[in-house]
């Protein structure tokens, strides 16, 4: 079965293929879903659909040479962005990785000014400056794709300082913003994590780490680059936090568990690691042939296909797979849409290499940066020489 | 306003004076660092500030400058104001990638969205026999980097007023103190003043020769410049300040002036301000130039720890006489 054809069809309750991430994910008590809205559900669906498709035209504009450099595509891990971002509030913030188109589109970016930043284009969020690794949102609360790998998680446990040095030190009240800090399982094994995920136990930061454990670290599986691997949230205990395990495929449940993290975490400030379980089903960026793992593994977990989920909890709410089809079609068509809108979009001038590289307008370095030279012109002035008095040509 | 008091404290205490009126101003400003609030700072620069501001805003971290220093651009994305003591900038290495990879890229990278307002602060320099890894002069290192401003006082007056203005830059700033100075004393008025990045400072006039320097070496060319006075050589100091931006207009117009130029530049000389300088000089002044610019820097080794050849190492009084009458000629 192909991963892009959301199948309905229920996984297989037993199988041969071993786990990747070396221990078999626990399975919670099914949470009751009767409770949860069908619309609510239509919407996570929506989302998740939406990122597939959005990531399936990525792929086709990078193989187009349409998008330059490194992508990243989140196929297979869409119930976990689109999980966590409906467990908090608009003005929590969230900071993640490289793989980040689908926290972008799930935290309510649109598919077009995402696309058009791949696409080099003035239209992009970060007017084509960031590229596919850097996503930012400020609107939406995004700060950032970052691609350093875990260089974000001292980031993120500085942005959950930030808001409760502001809503306790400045305002005077209490706490009550959470952030979610996203990072890979291969970040696990740089120190920058580790000296983060320390300071959040020391300091009753109000962060939740949550490891998009997928088991490969580029093409390194889990057990053969990290200690533990099989139960990484065993680290957590080691820094005062409580470590979770989720399902990271099942939307629900990633809704579920976490929104009752982020309850927690936003009264009492303590930093929670969750070990997210999911599955990328492409390779890690576009040029990966996949070789270090079996075909049979990726069709085990594409059977197990998030959408697919889902739709089996929608289904016996009368979402038909006509309905299905016809999500499927207007999305497509949005999703082919935001590439046109992109191409539309003009080239970033050259005149944007030199903004946003100070706040002051004081320019470029081009030899000689200088404040009096520069003064009230746009940053885009060069050094020509002076007069014999010194002053500027 | 600047009130002149003929009041003479320390340098730390200058830089104390600096954070201390701004955390009074700027709810948004804390700082944070190794050893900086029960200890009262390793160098005893933050002494008392935890008495008045409280362990909210005076922070004592880990051993662990990586996870501090992105944990501090963390908050400045949110809106903080930072101020991050290195105890020395030898170990803000390991600190590398927050401190260039994030701190002054994140504008750019957003397009505009995220800025990082952010004094990083500390001992830069040699001099006090710490051996190798301890030495660490980055101005040439870091200066390397577009997005961040660097600053490098020489006196306890200046490191007050370009203190304050760095916390209230919105942009990243490197600031760099010297161990060295930290108990020489000078005139600090008490009231409020700032000092603009990008204006040099004559710190001595004179018609021969120009001696451009930033940090504790502006005090050895001043020691060269009094020295060779005595031989007939006139010799004009200036005093950078700020290494980015560059005020470059004041090393042309002294340079056009005097004919000739010395650059003293505790860093490596590789790939350094000092070259950098030089470059500019040779562009700008072309014709106006005797000979080519001398370059005193610390010399091309590890920092060695003995005390003879440390201070054979390092730009010293003795180098730039030599540079100054080669340049001119006179050798």
């Amino acid at each position: 079965m192909s991963s892009t054809e959301h199948s309905s069809k229920a996984p297989s309750a037993t199988t041969p293929v071993p786990s990747v991430y070396g221990t078999p994910t626990p399975v919670p008590a099914r949470r009751a879903t009767a409770g949860v809205d069908s619309a609510v559900l239509g919407g996570w669906l929506r989302e998740m659909v939406l990122i597939r498709e959005f990531e399936l035209r990525c792929m086709q504009a990078y193989q187009d040479k349409k998008i330059g450099g490194f992508c990243h595509v989140y196929i297979g891990q869409e119930a976990v962005a689109v999980g966590c971002t409906a467990a908090v509030e608009a003005k929590d913030p969230i900071v993640t990785a490289y793989r980040d188109h689908g926290h972008a589109l799930a935290r309510g970016m649109s598919s077009r000014h995402c696309m058009a930043e791949m696409f080099g284009r003035i239209g992009g969020c970060a007017k084509g400056k960031g590229g596919s690794m850097h996503m930012f949102d400020r609107a939406n609360n995004l700060f950032g794709g970052h691609g350093i790998v875990g260089a974000q998680i001292p980031l993120g446990v500085g942005l959950a300082f930030g808001t409760k040095y502001e809503d306790e030190v400045i305002a005077g009240g209490t706490s009550n913003r959470v952030t979610l800090a996203f990072l890979g399982d291969g970040a696990l094994n740089q120190g920058s994590v580790h000296e983060a995920m320390n300071l959040a136990g020391l300091y009753d930061l109000p962060v939740i780490i949550i490891c998009e454990n997928n088991g490969y670290s580029m093409g390194t599986a889990i057990s053969r680059g990290t200690t533990m691997g099989h139960d990484i949230s065993a680290k957590a205990g080691a820094y005062g936090m409580e470590g979770v395990v989720i399902d990271g495929m099942d939307v629900i449940e990633v809704q579920g568990a976490m929104k009752e993290l982020v309850d927690r975490v936003r009264s009492t400030c303590r930093p929670v690691f969750v070990d997210m379980r999911t599955y990328r089903y492409k390779g890690h960026s576009m040029s990966d042939p996949r070789k270090y793992r079996t075909r049979d593994e990726e069709e085990h977990y594409e059977g197990d296909c998030p959408i697919a989920r889902l739709r089996a909890h929608l289904e016996p709410r009368g979402f038909s797979a006509d309905a299905f089809k016809s999500m499927q079609r207007e999305i497509r068509a949005e999703v082919r849409e935001a590439v046109e809108w992109a191409e539309q979009s003009p080239v970033t001038p050259t005149s944007e290499l030199y903004r946003d590289v100070y706040v002051e307008r004081w320019g470029p370095y081009s030899g000689s940066s200088q404040p009096e030279m520069l003064g009230g012109a746009e940053n885009t002035s060069e050094f020509k020489g002076c007069n014999p008095d010194g002053e500027m040509l | 306003m600047t009130v002149a008091t003929g009041r003479e404290i320390e340098f730390r205490d200058a830089l104390r004076e600096a954070m201390s009126e701004e955390m009074r101003r700027d709810a948004r400003v804390m700082l944070l660092g190794e050893e900086v609030a029960q200890y009262n700072g390793a160098y005893k620069v933050s002494k008392g500030m935890l008495e008045e501001f409280g362990p909210r805003r005076i922070i004592d971290t880990p051993i662990s400058e990586s996870g501090f220093a992105g944990m501090a651009i963390g908050a400045a994305m949110l809106g903080l104001r930072p101020i991050v003591e290195f105890m020395s900038w030898s170990f803000s290495l390991v600190a590398a990638d927050p401190i260039l990879n994030n701190a002054p890229k994140m504008l750019y990278m957003s397009g505009g969205q995220f800025g990082c307002p952010i004094v990083f602060r500390g001992n830069d320099g040699a001099g006090g026999q710490l051996g190798s890894t301890h030495s660490w002069s980055v101005e040439g290192l870091y200066s390397n980097v577009p997005g961040l401003k660097m600053v490098i006082p020489s006196n306890p007056h200046d490191a007050k007023g370009l203190l304050k203005t760095a916390i209230r830059d919105d942009d990243p700033v490197f600031f760099l103190e010297s161990e060295r100075l930290l108990s020489t004393k000078g005139e600090v008025p008490e009231g409020e003043y700032l000092i603009p990045f990008g204006q040099a400072r004559v710190a001595r006039t004179g018609t021969d020769c120009t001696i451009v320097a930033f940090g504790r070496p502006v005090l050895l060319a001043l020691e060269a410049a009094q020295a060779l006075q005595n031989e007939g050589i006139s010799c004009e100091v200036l005093d950078m300040r700020t290494i980015r931006p560059l005020d470059a207009g004041s090393i042309v117009r002294s340079v056009r002036k005097t004919g000739a130029c010395i650059v003293v530049d505790q860093s490596w000389s590789f790939g350094s301000p000092g070259s950098e300088i030089a470059s500019l000089v040779h562009r700008e002044c072309f014709d106006d130039l005797d000979n080519h610019v001398h370059r005193v820097h610390s010399a091309d080794v590890p920092t060695p720890y003995a005390y003879d050849l440390e201070q054979e190492y390092l730009p010293n009084p003795r180098r730039i006489c030599e540079a100054v009458r080669s340049c001119l000629y006179r050798a």
